[in-house]
């Protein structure tokens, strides 16, 4: 497919930046896959199971630390079993509904039989979704049904009656709901910002780095309402994109101090809310963000300011993260920080033994652990770090999570 | 000791001024017959406890001689039993002159200081002698005792108080009040005439251009010389170490900023879009005083061509980093003592204080002082306030030139050895050392620690604008030491390898906070969070009695501009123009404060020490040695 290793070389290549259009695309990407994929009379979640996995794995392995990629494959994945659940319930209950136009194209799908399959699905949801000890212990003496794990069977067994309909049924709902999931990805901004008011105050002090557009639009919808707040920016070393936020804070009148990122020590003690962005919430609470954040974050603690990371939902990962700093992170160019002309002498590899005296570290992210995070605000409210993974479970399947990382390591 | 209480409240005005609070100092006021003196005693008892117990001030610069003459004790010296035997109006010509000095200085005292005199001219040399014997009390002791006269020898030293009162004799209670009645009398007499007899014109005269003098230089001497220096510190030594640190300029007092620009010789207009917590530190635009200065080159006459050159070399950050302009400043002194011939109709000793005074506030105009500077500069007026009078010019300046070679090489080249073997000390075998920006000390045990085969590697950390760690990387590299160069949102990335993190400071301040480098408490804060030990490595001449427990509210700014424009990243220009944005502030702030409990310990040529035995080398350490 060309989409995918056109995809795949922009992400090994670095061109798509922030998570927000890495996941975006990531999901319009899969939906073409999902339309491309040839259904097979039996089987047919898993069929698309196979084949989004087997993308995903490519798309992970192109930029292992973009989180928002191997999110929203299983996102997809989620999405397809979930549907497929839903619709082998409906076809359980005799509601056949005859679709008039099976082309891939999910454009003109709109109306009835898709929404009722959505709502069967929420209804599915709301019996499958939670995992609790009590689900788990009313699942256990069911005699024949199958767990979802194996879901596929279940297609395969109650979907004789008609199978090509529910098969084209699946497809669509499957594509509209990665529409559903795109549109999410889009407008979580505007969910995120409508809180804002219920944060910020008058007169606050608030101090962020580096530049977030959840940040910022979160700032622009407090600045609407009303409240009238001083911004400091820490410009955020090596990107500087402390600078560009700055400029569009100014822009809509927000009084900004533009600090460097050495005095965030200094100022911390006179701001009442540190608000930033993050590239990724892991399942434990802990943040990965831009370069710089952990040494914020451990300073906000020092002086009790209130740490709050805004969040979309698509960069809530349901990892747990090992050694973060080291393994989730990326090493940019030396030339961030240094002129190589000036210190090309230095870093000379034939001298001293094929080692240069030498080495320059720029790091693209910092890892800012759970303990230090007070709040998360993402579109579904705020959140305590402690209680991140109970909100993670919700949009992933328990068993992409393990399954992926298996046969991703394995090839 | 118990001599002394007795004529304690005859000598009362001058507790005040010496600043001393010894429990006898409380006692007086409830023997005292004077209502001036004993409000003057009641304001010395209120001042803090802390104040050093009169153990701490044996007379360092008076030599036996008075002991065998102590009719010619001058009156005003800081020593307080000096000042109880308060010499006849006959006073020997050489210390006149520091008489006149040190009356000046306590402006409204002159009045006090005659009947003073008077009564101080009836002791006995013995007596003199006795008191300035260094001695402990206890305020029960002082309060019994209080009436003890002529019982000197006996009394000194001795243990319990109840045992002397009783053999007060009525001989001796009558002495007392005698010697009471007589001070009451002459004090009467003092303020009857306003300015009586002989003695009392002697100050008069002289008090004007002291305290001109005094008042100018500390005005002048910006947010960082809280302690400017006056010609006659030498007097108040005793004070000084008691009284608190002179209020730093405030920039935000339209009146004081006023009058500063109206003596400037820098022409600065003010930056624009300042930031609002900053009002109080001076920012002016950068890049504007440079040339203007440079146009007035020839002008200056009042300045001395050589601080000049150390001046615009602050102004245009050629010369940076506590030691280096430190040397600077006392190297283009020691070139204004040699040029300088004293004036007619002046003496030495306050017309080259105010000389130097004047070049110091030209120097704040450039760029504010740091404390070692301060620090250097309260040591020089020291020295030359407490020049002999008899010298001549010549011998004066030799000695004072040869007094800042010693201050140069003691306080800070040798100092910096003894940091150096300190500090390398904490350095082993595969160690990976952090340090941040590029302190000199640091760069020196580095060099140091490389020198005898120490096998450690080095992470430098560097931030924005200055990028100093740059040249602390390529010197580093040069000498053949393994680096790693990062900047300091990375240093939480680093530190996970880091086994020591090695800081320098500007300043360390007597609660242990070390005020730095802006940068240096976040390096400092993310170390103790990986629980590495940071060591500040800091020559005890930065040492400061002042107190900060925040980074705002004294500061430096740096240029605004060097903010907006990021060097060698030309495509980064988002906030060219940025001044024409009523909302937006740049902050270029030049240090910060780093709380004491991110320090472990302290490096410096006294020894390592915990961030809470500053107090302690001030205290103990530093003023003497400062002052000698």
């Amino acid at each position: 497919m060309p989409d995918v290793s056109d995809f795949i070389l922009k992400l090994q290549r670095r061109r798509i930046e922030g998570s927000h259009a890495t996941a975006r695309q990531t999901a319009e990407l899969l939906r073409s896959v999902v339309s491309q994929t040839r259904m097979p009379y039996t089987n047919q979640a898993a069929a698309l199971l196979d084949a989004v996995r087997a993308v995903g794995e490519q798309l992970i392995a192109a930029n292992p630390v973009e989180l928002a990629v191997g999110n929203i494959v299983r996102r997809v994945l989620h999405i397809i079993r979930e549907e497929d659940l839903s619709s082998s319930a409906v076809s359980f209950e005799g509601l056949m509904i005859s679709e008039k136009s099976d082309d891939e194209d999910d454009a003109d799908h709109k109306g009835g039989p898709v929404l009722s399959a959505a709502a069967v699905a929420a209804a599915a949801r709301s019996t499958l979704r939670p995992r609790s000890l009590q689900t788990l212990l009313e699942d256990g003496p069911l005699p024949a049904a199958p767990s979802k794990s194996s879901s596929a069977g279940d297609s395969e067994g109650k979907s004789k009656s008609d199978k090509s309909a529910v098969g084209k049924r699946l497809k669509h709902s499957v594509i509209e709901a990665i529409n559903l999931l795109i549109e999410e990805i889009d407008d979580c901004y505007e969910d995120i910002s409508e809180q804002a008011v219920e944060h910020i105050h008058q007169n606050e002090v608030i101090l962020t780095l580096g530049r977030s557009k959840t940040v910022k639009e979160f700032l622009y919808a407090a600045k609407q309402k009303n409240r009238s707040f001083r911004v400091f920016v820490a410009e955020g070393a090596p990107r500087y994109q402390g600078h560009v936020l700055a400029k569009e804070l100014i822009q809509k009148g927000l009084e900004t101090t533009v600090i460097t990122d050495s005095a965030i020590f200094a100022m911390i003690s006179r701001v009442n809310m540190v608000i930033v962005g993050a590239h990724a919430i892991m399942a434990n609470g802990g943040v990965i963000a831009p370069v710089g954040m952990n040494m914020l974050a451990l300073a906000a603690q020092r002086h009790a300011v209130p740490f709050v990371v805004v969040a979309g939902s698509h960069k809530l990962c349901p990892l747990y993260p090992h050694n973060p700093e080291v393994l989730l992170n990326e090493l940019k160019s030396p030339s961030d920080l240094i002129d190589f002309g000036e210190f090309s002498d230095c870093m000379d590899f034939g001298a001293h033994g094929g080692a240069p005296l030498m080495h320059v570290v720029n790091p693209t992210f910092d890892y800012v652990p759970p303990n230090l995070v007070s709040l998360f605000i993402t579109d579904t409210g705020g959140h305590n770090a402690a209680h991140m993974y109970k909100l993670i479970a919700d949009y992933y399947s328990a068993d992409d999570l393990v399954i992926k990382r298996k046969s991703t390591s394995s090839n | 000791m118990d001599l002394r209480r007795p004529n304690r409240p005859v000598i009362g005005p001058k507790v005040r001024q010496v600043g001393f609070v010894t429990p006898d100092s409380a006692a007086a006021t409830s023997s005292s017959s004077i209502p001036a003196v004993s409000a003057a005693a009641a304001t010395s008892a209120g001042s803090p406890p802390s104040s050093l117990s009169p153990v701490m001030i044996p007379p360092p610069r008076h030599p036996s001689t008075e002991m065998s003459n102590p009719h010619f004790h001058p009156v005003g010296s800081y020593n307080p039993s000096e000042q109880i035997l308060g010499s006849p109006p006959a006073l020997s010509p050489s210390r006149s002159s520091r008489f006149d000095a040190d009356g000046s200085d306590f402006g409204g005292d002159d009045d006090e200081s005659v009947a003073l005199s008077g009564v101080g001219g009836g002791m006995t040399p013995k007596s003199s002698l006795l008191m300035r014997q260094p001695v402990t009390k206890t305020a029960p002791l002082v309060s019994e005792t209080h009436k003890r006269d002529s019982n000197v020898s006996k009394g000194k030293g001795d243990g319990p108080s109840a045992a002397p009162k009783e053999k007060l004799t009525k001989a001796e209670r009558r002495a007392t009040q005698e010697a009471q009645r007589a001070a009451k009398a002459a004090a009467k007499e003092a303020a009857a005439a306003g300015g009586a007899p002989s003695v009392s014109k002697q100050p008069k005269p002289a008090t004007k251009p002291a305290t001109q003098q005094k008042k100018d230089v500390p005005s002048g001497s910006g947010p960082l010389q809280p302690l400017a220096p006056s010609g006659s510190i030498e007097k108040k030594q005793g004070k000084k170490e008691v009284a608190a640190p002179h209020p730093r300029m405030q920039f935000d007092d339209m009146t004081k900023v006023g009058k500063l620009k109206k003596r400037a010789v820098v022409n600065q207009s003010e930056a624009r879009n300042r930031v609002e917590l900053f009002r109080h530190l001076p920012q002016y635009e950068h890049g504007t005083q440079l040339p203007d200065l440079e146009l007035k080159f020839f002008q200056l006459d009042l300045i001395h061509p050589s601080v000049y050159q150390v001046g615009l070399q602050f102004l245009s950050d050629k010369i940076s980093g506590g030691n280096a302009r430190c040397i600077a400043m006392l190297l283009a002194f020691k070139e204004v003592i040699q040029d300088y011939t004293t004036p007619p109709e002046k003496t030495l000793t306050r017309d080259l204080g105010a000389k130097v005074g004047s070049c110091v506030s030209f120097l704040i105009e450039c760029r504010p002082l740091s404390v070692s500077m301060g620090n250097a500069i309260r040591f020089l007026k020291n020295r030359i306030s407490s020049l002999p009078h008899n010298l001549s010019d010549k011998e004066a300046k030799s000695r004072l030139q040869s007094d800042i070679d010693r201050f140069i090489n003691e306080k800070i080249i040798i100092a910096s050895k003894a940091i150096v073997e300190h500090g390398v000390s904490k350095i082993r075998d595969g160690d990976v050392l952090l340090t941040y920006g590029s302190p000199s000390v640091v760069e020196s045990i580095f060099a140091y620690a490389h020198g005898i085969k120490k096998n450690f590697r080095v992470v430098v950390v560097d931030s924005r604008p200055k990028h100093e760690g740059q040249g602390l990387l390529r010197r580093l590299v040069e000498r053949g030491i393994h680096c790693t160069y990062t900047h300091l949102n990375a240093v939480s990335y680093v530190m996970h390898e880091v086994t020591r993190v090695f800081l320098g400071a500007s300043s360390v301040l007597s609660n242990g906070t070390v005020y730095s480098r802006v940068g240096t408490a976040c390096v400092a804060m993310v170390a103790h969070a990986f629980r590495v030990p940071v060591l500040v490595c800091c020559e005890a001449y930065k040492f400061h009695e002042r107190v900060q427990l925040d980074s705002i509210c004294s500061n430096e700014l740096g240029d605004p501009d060097a903010i907006s424009k990021v060097s060698g990243r030309k495509n980064l220009n988002y906030l060219d123009g940025w001044a024409q944005n009523e909302n937006i502030q740049l902050l270029n702030l030049k240090y910060d404060a780093t709380p004491s409990d991110y320090v472990s310990v302290l490096v410096t040529e006294q020894g390592m020490l915990p961030p809470t035995s500053v107090p302690v080398i001030i205290r103990e350490y530093g003023i003497e040695r400062l002052w000698t």
